[in-house]
């Protein structure tokens, strides 16, 4: 219909800006906000990898007194477990692949000039960095952060008697992530909108680029569950600050009573992991859309299953509404409840599997280029797998009694959550710093970085499968009181010089970001010889994406090595006749 | 997603096709426009949907749920069923009654500028000053509700009922506390939509400011209705 | 760079692999009588599981290294966009075998949780309290006296500890102990409270864990089958002494468990 054409020329009403402020700091322009929130998680995630440090020092260097921050007591130890958790997944997983590179390029791989409500955009970008400034500030107030972890269980959470960090710095935590949830939703408000309605005269949703479903679908999912996390924290606030008693019973702290009563610690394990774990999902999904993407424009193969991956995205987004139910499976809640989770939570890992298949049926008898994002392509589908291997083991409860809450859980969402999205926002990085910055990143340094990080990370988080099988608990902030911990200090010792090593290779990341921004090899638009419409655009994109001019589309976004074609890739924007699929 | 556009150009299209034209390029930007507001209403009150899911569920369970009486080992219910002030309904009276004005001024606002997107020159058309009653009176009608609200929760606390009395009185304040928050929301949007026709914003802009906070203000009108019913017959 | 890939994927599967087949480090020796159907099910599931790690990793290795562009005269890439029937095999191969571990699980998973004790089982209070576990045994009359919030004094230690109401009879003849004496080959009912925060009930041997959720009383029965001193870890976050919150499970005969409880009661008078 006609609205795609009128809809660009109407509603785009920011003309581009011209002072510096309106152009860097307060801009409207959805790939400025982009490199915001990027920005936001660099600092975030290079904050949450020095506290995972911290950690991994003080766990076989329990003596140890470090500069600046002296002796890390047992509370210390939590602390720093609980802020690198809820920075990690809050200001790293949920931030950069969607807020950072979705705002970049869903407007342009749709061939829209921007964001429905880029005032929106803008504030939830700032509402965002506003929610990271409450966070960090928890370390400096009196008492100092939280120790609960970052799924703050109460009463523990709820009652700063309960220990130290639970005063201000619990309400700062609590008020953070309240405003986290807020600028999520506006975010989500935006995705969606833009996805259903702007997208360019030919863009089909079933010509759409896998991206740009895995966006849709994160942000459906966003806003579905962080309006239950912020109701939560409103709750949470309120039995903190207010008396009442939402989640805490009749409990005394060191024999002093509360005044609390009457309320359930499991209602908030209820509301907390009815939206943990779709957002373990929002987290893993845009990094999935993207090794779609990579696999196929680097193999020069079309993806493997284009529809059978989008009904595999879109019922791991409607599951993952069905399973929260796992996290609980020791919690007191009815074994019989358990079960149907458990049968739920098998269910969703069908999909998943037929994603892995598909990534490496469209591999298969492919032509593959070794570039930088292709590493981490391949280096993401490798820890999937192996993250999700340990998936069916926690699943089913009679397992779980004996794997809850030891390290085996701990290696299980590193592997699948953490690292292998940190992979896709390394390969998105990659991928896209030649059109968001005019220049090539260095691919030497990249493959440093590559092998360094993939070999790195399977050295810290493989272990842990093995720790917890042996029975090692998680969140122990010293492992000299349980006798058979003793026998397995030799890996944590090992764990540790790993992370020292894997850390060390982040600097050459670090170093090929703001050197290639300077130095890097001149990009051309289309460096990667890709058919998305953010390769038929300027390199850097102008102001309205596609300067003045609205693409029309023609084909699916995987036209790759078609027969009979001029060359080995065929843009959606090339009119001529492709095999109808 | 057809139904979005038909309301608001059914409105257009009724006055245009009385005039035999074919619609303007600006009348199509209006209903694009119209539409993408439309359906960015429609995904911000899912989001708020699910905000008072979660609390009627926690409602409901803690409801429900017996506590284990130290003294005597065996789990007790401790839920006291609250009364409701009878001032609550006059508060509804109010609410609905305003929801009444707000749609008598979407209507006119949607009449104003389909008129405007006929004639050749843009914007103020001496007409958009008959719009404004039904917005202010609108914004009057949503502030005394809250001023209402605010008179319910002294009664409630000069009768003993704090928000940390007993569970039914902490979700009285909690839910009454939220649809209150949600709704001064939609009294700054109003104000917004005033303030428009002060700053010469065209008929088509102010259209979609009051089309789409119309919409908001009858959702919070039926979100108090279900708010209140389940108060009263969830007790 | 193809085979740099697949040497690298391939030697951290084989690695991990060998500990695992190895059996490095390992569940602890099970003294319980679900232990056997539990670490039977986990063999099982560790087994499918790996067939399908290794081959899913050395695959996907292969194809890198094997698909890799060679030259500029390579051949093209195969234009397909799939399989549907690849796809629907697939599919249903992979839900068998979930939902297939899952049934199988929840054989044991019934077996263990959706009955209650038996009625003549050995009762055992367990209370977790920031930082210790407290146990209490009813006694000869089989009732745990009444316990007050109030009356908790956590410096006293043991009665005082739980704030046992001594105006109760019942509780006249409770014991209170540090260490969790119980009978071989006798099914244990657990009853579970806590005082403060969430904390967790774990005895690794005994292939149990149940969390202790302040306002509840949780029952949650086993059956130990061999005698021992096996160690008791607090296995959910409940403060600064988490990692310190342990105790001793010990397992004996059923006469000496009898003279244990006969002299803690005797202390008592």
């Amino acid at each position: 219909m006609a609205t795609g054409e009128f809809a660009a020329h109407a509603v785009h009403a920011h003309a581009a800006p011209t002072s510096w402020i309106r152009k860097y700091v307060f801009s409207l322009d959805h790939k400025v906000i982009g490199l915001q929130y990027f920005f936001l998680a660099l600092t975030a995630v290079f904050v949450g990898m020095i506290l995972s440090l911290l950690m991994r020092i003080h766990l076989i260097w329990p003596a140890a007194s470090l500069p600046l921050l002296g002796d890390i007591k047992p509370e210390t130890y939590l602390t720093l477990l609980t802020m690198h958790g809820t920075i990690m997944v809050f200001f790293v997983l949920t931030t950069a692949p969607q807020g950072g590179f979705g705002n970049y390029f869903l407007p342009i791989q749709i061939g829209a000039p921007d964001m429905a409500f880029p005032v929106l955009n803008m504030l939830s970008f700032w509402v965002t960095a506003l929610a990271f400034f409450v966070m960090i500030a928890a370390f400096f107030v009196v008492g100092g952060a939280p120790l609960h972890g970052w799924t703050g269980y109460p009463p523990l959470s709820a009652l700063p008697a309960a220990g130290p960090g639970e005063g201000l710095g619990a309400d700062l935590w609590v008020i953070s992530i309240a405003l986290f949830c807020l600028g999520a939703l506006m975010s989500a408000l935006n995705f969606i909108t833009t996805t259903l309605d702007m997208r360019a005269k030919g863009m089909t949703l079933m010509r759409m680029p896998l991206t740009c479903w895995a966006w849709f679908i994160t942000a459906i999912l966003g806003l579905l569950a962080f309006g239950v996390l912020l109701s939560a924290g409103i709750l949470l606030l309120l039995d903190r600050n207010a008396g009442t008693s939402f989640f805490v019973p009749l409990v005394t702290i060191n024999g002093q009573l509360t005044g609390h009563k009457g309320g359930s610690p499991l209602l908030w394990q209820h509301l907390f992991w009815f939206f943990g774990h779709p957002e373990v999902y929002i987290a893993i999904l845009p990094a999935m859309g993207l090794c779609s993407q990579l696999l196929s424009v680097f193999s020069r193969k079309p993806i493997f299953g284009y529809k059978a991956m989008v009904y595999a995205m879109l019922s791991i987004g409607f599951l993952g509404f069905m399973v929260w139910g796992h996290h609980m499976f020791m919690s007191g809640m009815s074994p019989y409840t358990a079960f149907a989770f458990s049968v739920m939570t098998m269910a969703i890992g069908v999909p998943s599997a037929i994603k892995t298949f598909n990534w490496l049926g469209t591999i298969w008898r492919g032509r593959i280029r070794f570039t930088s994002p292709m590493l981490f392509a391949l280096g993401f589908v490798s820890l999937f797998i192996s993250g999700g291997i340990s998936g069916p083991f926690l699943a089913q409860p009679v397992l779980d009694i004996q794997l809850h809450d030891t390290y085996f859980v701990v290696g299980h969402f590193h592997l699948i959550m953490g690292v292998a999205s940190i992979f896709g926002i390394f390969a998105a990085t990659y991928y896209w710093f030649p059109k968001m910055f005019g220049r090539m990143m260095n691919e030497g340094m990249a493959r440093w970085h590559f092998f360094i990080t993939l070999i790195g990370t399977y050295a810290i988080f493989m272990p842990m499968h093995y720790l917890g099988m042996a029975g090692h608990l998680r969140r122990y902030s010293q492992l000299t009181e349980l006798n058979y911990l003793h026998g397995l200090v030799p890996l944590q010792q090992f764990m540790t010089y790993a992370a020292f090593i894997t850390i060390a290779g982040q600097f050459i990341f670090l170093f090929n970001l703001f050197w290639s921004m300077k130095f890097g090899k001149k990009a051309s638009d289309n460096p990667w010889e890709a058919t998305t419409l953010e390769w038929t655009t300027a390199t850097p994109p102008p102001h309205d994406n596609f300067g003045g001019h609205i693409p029309v589309v023609y084909n699916g976004p995987y036209e790759y090595s078609v027969p009979g074609a001029p060359r080995d890739f065929v843009m959606q924007t090339d009119p001529a006749v492709v095999k109808a699929h | 997603m057809a139904s979005i556009t038909t309301a608001a150009s059914v409105d257009t299209a009724q006055v245009l096709l009385a005039g035999k034209e074919r619609p303007s390029p600006e009348s199509l930007e209006f209903a694009a426009r119209l539409r993408r507001a439309r359906l960015g209403l429609i995904v911000a009150i899912t989001a708020v949907v699910m905000i008072f899911v979660s609390y009627s569920s926690a409602y409901v369970v803690r409801k429900g749920l017996p506590s284990l009486d130290p003294r005597t080992g065996t789990l007790v219910h401790d839920w006291l069923p609250l009364q409701l002030p009878n001032f609550l309904l006059i508060n509804t009276l109010v609410l609905l009654i305003s929801t009444v004005t707000i749609e008598l001024a979407r209507r006119q606002s949607a009449r104003e500028a389909a008129a405007a997107t006929r004639v050749a020159v843009p914007s103020s058309s001496p007409a958009h000053a008959d719009g404004m009653p039904w917005l202010a009176l609108t914004t009057i009608l949503g502030v005394s509700f809250l001023a209402g609200q605010w008179l319910v929760w002294l009664e409630l606390a000069a009768s003993g009922f704090y928000v940390s009395t007993s569970p039914s009185s902490s979700f009285f304040y909690l839910l009454t506390g939220m649809h209150g928050i949600h709704l001064l929301g939609g009294i700054l949007a109003l104000l917004a939509a005033g303030a428009a026709s002060l700053l010469r914003k065209s008929a088509e802009s102010r259209a979609v400011m009051v089309d789409v906070t119309a919409w908001y203000w009858h959702f919070m009108t039926f979100l108090w209705v279900y708010i209140l019913c389940f108060l009263e017959f969830a007790r | 760079m193809g085979l740099v890939l697949l040497v690298v994927i391939w030697l951290i599967t084989f690695i991990s692999a060998y500990f695992f087949i190895a059996k490095t480090w390992w569940l602890p020796v099970g003294a319980s009588a679900a232990a056997a159907g539990i670490d039977h099910h986990f063999a099982t599931t560790y087994l499918l599981m790996g067939v399908v790690f290794v081959a899913a990793q050395v695959i996907l290795g292969l194809f890198a290294w094997q698909y890799r562009q060679r030259t500029a005269t390579t051949p093209e890439a195969y234009y397909s966009h799939g399989n549907n029937k690849l796809e629907i095999t697939w599919t249903i191969l992979t839900l068998v075998l979930f939902v297939g571990l899952n049934f199988m699980s929840s054989s044991i998973w019934a077996s263990e949780r959706f009955r209650p004790a038996v009625s003549d089982a050995v009762q055992v209070e367990v209370t977790g309290m920031q930082f210790q576990w407290y146990f209490r045994y009813p006694g000869p009359d089989g009732k745990f006296g009444a316990t007050k919030p109030q009356l908790q004094d956590p410096s006293g230690g043991g009665e005082a500890a739980l704030g046992v109401d001594p105006a109760d009879p019942a509780s006249k003849d409770d014991v209170v102990a540090a260490t969790m004496y119980v009978p071989v080959d006798r099914e244990i009912d657990v009853i579970l409270r806590a005082e403060d925060v969430i904390h967790s009930f774990f005895i690794p041997a005994m292939r149990f864990k149940q969390d202790a959720v302040p306002g509840l009383a949780i029952h949650m029965h086993f059956t130990p089958i061999a005698t021992g001193d096996y160690e008791i870890a607090c296995s959910q976050l409940c403060g600064l002494g988490h990692y310190k919150m342990h105790g001793i499970l010990r397992v004996v005969s059923q006469a000496d468990f009898d003279k244990w409880l006969a002299a803690r009661e005797a202390e008592k008078q």
